[in-house]
């Protein structure tokens, strides 16, 4: 038995430990918003946060993660960081197809949490494990900068 | 909605569901009684089935193939030439051969692993050379068209010419990519079979479902999910897995669901066509054209699916933007024993495009001109005939474009700064270049007419609200946003009383695929139309539908036979310009600055459209130097993301771009198409700055690390 946090919320599972994390989150805890693109850890489409670190979760086997804290995007969705994202993301246009988003809006969250005022390169370096096939990125950069703008002072409260 | 300019961005209609990963795409979705699919496929290029053994299947698992197919056993798309499953011959390293379908992807993967097929192998061909030396055997050339000045004018013109300039010129594989991988559910209901999934086009797979399934109109039903990504991959592709999904729904009595992973995904889906082009130019003295002559090999894989209507478009471009005087074209597509290549934003141009753009910067340099200052005394301009004499009727603005690029990126000091730059720098060098091109818009000749006859419905509620039922996808180029935008601001309602929701073939009509560059300036020219005639009979309170089918403006009738007339209502135009550097110690290129400048007719979207131009170039800078792909005896080698290598947000830079408006009287609000455009001038303006850093030639693309070290 594989006891841990998710969201918020202490739960328990009976999956073998080398079950993906990614699959347990989307097969028996229903949320949706961790996508598959890659499983192979290439693309970043699944990231989630294990004990505040970004973290590809189709690579996680659920064995390791007894105890730890995990926050899936469904875990954000009603922050105010996660408001300011949402915002940022649809003026500067970083959204198309959306399959690489909750993702990149993830590790958008957390490159802002350790850096809330990145420069350009350092926005590019902190999404470059996250494949977006539509934008070209610049848009998400965009995204990202405003994001810090509009929330300044908000990325490191917790 | 009262926009002073339809070009005002607005917020996006998918954005919240998108943003918080709530949005259901295929793999999201589970229904009742729902099994998975996985696909038994070909581990040989050609061959005979001999003989299948299945092992024991444990209960409530069993095998699908051709036997279950109600109707012929082919896939509808163009020819019939590609099965369902294959049945006694197979083409292809992983074509489906059976369908195991049960509850548990794992155990469905032991038993994938204890089918056991015996083959005849024979002798297969694996790459497009093998096939253009034997391009005259049976079965091989699967499509071809010649046209253009008679060959025995050029060989006049030829004899009295100063010099031949002959080059050969090769472009490589290109994967999509889209970040969801293929997924389609058949759903099993006792009177129909829904196939719901990620796709372009709806009624392709209506139709080819109704085939398979030998069923009745009403019997099958298409239902589109959010799309995570198309860009061609999902135009014809997904006709394949609905067929297997909904055979297979039929024959286990349950839904029945196929997602592939990415390493299937990149293995057994189509990709761009790999190309060979050779140029044959004759030139007087002053390095003036006098005559050209074109042949393109497409590698068209196993089967012919689109194959056909994407060398049409290679060949029509054949000629880039250029006037050229007795130009001769022709084309095949080669058949081959490899993964069957099909649609890619762009369908045939971006090869032709690198190619003719890198032929007629290499004569310049022969010649000792200015490859733009070259370029722009062939430019064609408004009133002059295309190539297969039809006509450039609309205004040309690339004169204007290129003036204002050049002023942008300020090309001649560039120009001068990177010689010095590279006189005093042994390793890394620095390049600029540039690309013209242009796009035609909407389907080749007289598809529209005759093979599409798009039909959209307006549908007013009782609440006022109106309703878009037409069958075109959002993959996420923004038409649920833009198509929206049209009708609200046609019908002067507010951009929410405007809805526009996820196609479903029972309610709606055939307004065609979405594909061609043809949605905005098409489907939504009959969408404005359908909207200003229902705001002429709008009855506040009342349910109303309002139908529009398309109108054909004729012009010089194209005859696909002679390859004659007009082969596209009007073009979309770009202008390109690229600086990198190279690192000549380890053939390193990065991408220092990107200019861009198009012509779309009018934006319906300043936010969307600069979408489409910073992914559409990703993609098209990608493909002339950094994504590569290939195949060894009939099998791809790139299998994951990485092997593969598509741009990541390190590679990109920000792009300075510009759209000129030049409306259009065909298109909604002046629209044309737009997101196959952008992609086009990405790579051969990357090659030419390559060329530029290094001060060499290159006859292929990709131009990788190591093509740049073995140049050296
Ligand atoms: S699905 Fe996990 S990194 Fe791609
Ligand atoms: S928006 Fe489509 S992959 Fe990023």
């Amino acid at each position: 038995m594989i006891k841990f946090t998710l969201n918020g919320r202490l739960v328990e599972t009976d999956a073998p430990p080398t079950a993906r994390l990614l699959d347990l989150i989307r097969d028996e805890f229903t949320l949706i918003g961790t996508k598959e693109g890659c499983g192979e850890g290439e693309c970043g489409a699944c990231s989630v946060f294990v004990n505040n670190h970004l973290q590809n979760s189709c690579l996680i086997p659920i064995g390791s993660i007894d105890g730890t804290d995990v926050i899936t995007i469904e875990g954000i969705m009603e922050s105010e960081q996660f408001k300011i994202l949402d915002e940022s993301y649809s003026s500067a246009g970083g959204v198309q197809c959306g399959y690489c988003i909750p993702g990149m809006v993830m590790a958008s969250a957390a490159l802002l949490s350790k850096n809330p005022h990145p420069s350009e390169a350092e926005i590019r370096e902190g999404i470059s494990g996250n494949l977006c096939r539509c934008t070209g990125y610049n848009m998400i950069v965009d995204a990202i900068n405003l994001a810090a703008k509009k929330g300044d002072g908000l990325w490191q409260k917790k | 909605m009262n926009l002073k300019d339809i070009s005002t961005s607005v917020p996006k209609k998918d954005h919240s569901g998108k943003v918080s990963g709530q949005l259901a795409y295929i793999s999201d979705v589970k229904v009742e009684n729902m099994v998975y699919g996985v696909l038994v496929r070909s581990p040989i290029a050609y061959g005979k089935i001999k003989s299948i053994q299945l092992p024991n299947f444990p209960e409530g698992y069993e095998a699908v193939g051709a036997e279950q197919i109600p109707g012929p056993n082919v896939v509808k798309i163009i020819q019939e030439d590609q099965p369902i499953f294959a049945n006694e011959w197979v083409n292809y390293i992983g074509e489906p051969i059976l369908m195991l379908v049960g509850k548990e992807l794992d155990i469905l993967y032991r038993l994938l692993n204890e089918v056991k097929i015996e083959f005849d192998e024979l002798q297969a061909i694996y790459t497009l050379d093998d096939a253009i030396q034997q391009k005259s055997a049976p079965g091989v050339t699967m499509a071809s068209y010649e046209f253009g000045e008679n060959l025995d004018v050029i060989s006049t013109i030829e004899q009295g010419a100063h010099k031949i300039i002959e080059e050969e010129y090769s472009t490589g594989y290109q994967e999509h990519v889209y970040l969801e991988p293929q997924g389609m559910l058949g759903i099993y209901k006792d009177d129909e079979i829904v196939v719901q999934g990620s796709m372009q086009c709806l009624y392709y797979i209506k139709n080819a479902l109704i085939s398979a399934l030998a069923c009745g109109d009403d019997e099958v039903r298409v239902v589109q999910s959010p799309t995570g990504g198309g860009f061609g991959g999902k135009e014809e592709f997904p006709s394949m897995m609905a067929c297997h999904v909904a055979v297979a729904a039929n024959a286990v009595k349950k839904s029945v669901m196929l997602v592939f992973d990415r390493s299937e995904d990149m293995v057994v889906t189509t990709k761009r066509h790999p190309a060979k082009i050779k140029y044959r130019t004759a030139i007087d003295e002053e390095g003036n054209i006098l005559s050209m002559c074109v042949d393109v090999f497409l590698d068209g894989g196993a089967n012919a699916g689109l194959s056909s209507v994407v060398l049409q478009r290679a060949l029509l471009n054949s000629a880039g933007v250029y006037k050229i005087p007795h130009f001769h074209a022709k084309g095949y597509v080669l058949k081959t024993n490899t993964v069957p290549n099909g649609a890619f934003r762009g369908f045939g141009a971006p090869q032709s495009f690198a190619g003719i753009e890198s032929h007629i910067g290499h004569i310049s340099k022969l010649s000792k001109l200015d490859p733009l200052d070259y370029k722009r005394k062939y430019l064609v301009k408004q009133g002059d005939p295309t190539i297969t004499k039809g006509q450039f009727r609309d205004p040309i603005l690339m004169e204007d474009m290129i003036e204002d690029l050049l002023n942008a990126s300020d090309f001649k000091s560039k120009k001068g700064e990177f010689q010095r730059f590279n006189q005093q720098n042994l390793r890394y060098k620095k390049g600029i270049g540039t690309s013209l091109f242009l796009h035609g818009c909407g389907f080749t000749g007289s598809g529209e007419r005759d093979h599409i006859k798009a039909t959209v419905k307006l549908v007013k509620s009782r609440d006022d609200k109106v309703l878009l039922k037409i069958s075109n996808s959002d993959m996420g180029q923004g038409i649920y946003t833009t198509l929206s935008k049209i009708v609200a601001q046609a019908l002067d309602l507010p951009f929410d009383r405007v809805l526009y929701p996820d196609p479903d073939t029972k309610e709606v009509p055939d307004s065609g695929p979405t594909v061609a560059s043809r949605t905005t300036m098409i489907v939504g020219k009959l969408l404005e139309r359908a909207a200003k005639k229902l705001k002429a009979q709008w009855q506040p309170g009342v349910e109303q539908e309002v139908v529009e089918n398309y109108v054909h403006r004729e012009m010089i009738p194209w005859d696909e036979k002679t390859f004659t007339g007009d082969a596209y209502p009007a073009y979309s135009w770009g202008v390109n310009i690229v600086e990198v550097e190279v690192d000549t110690l380890t053939g390193n290129v990065k991408l220092e600055k990107v200019y861009a400048n198009y012509e779309v007719g009018k934006v319906i979207d300043d936010r969307i459209m600069k979408g489409q131009i910073d992914g559409g170039l990703a993609q098209g800078l990608a493909y002339g130097y950094l994504e590569k792909m290939t195949s060894k005896e009939g099998r791809i080698q790139q299998k994951s993301i990485s092997d593969y290598g598509p741009p990541t947000s390190m590679d990109v830079v920000s792009i300075e771009s510009k759209v000129f408006d030049n409306p259009y009287a065909d298109g909604p609000y002046g629209a044309k198409g737009a997101g196959e455009l952008t992609l086009i001038g990405g790579a051969p303006a990357v090659q030419a700055a390559i060329e530029d850093a290094l001060q060499t030639s290159f006859q292929q693309i990709p131009i990788t690390p190591e093509v740049i070290i073995e140049s050296l």
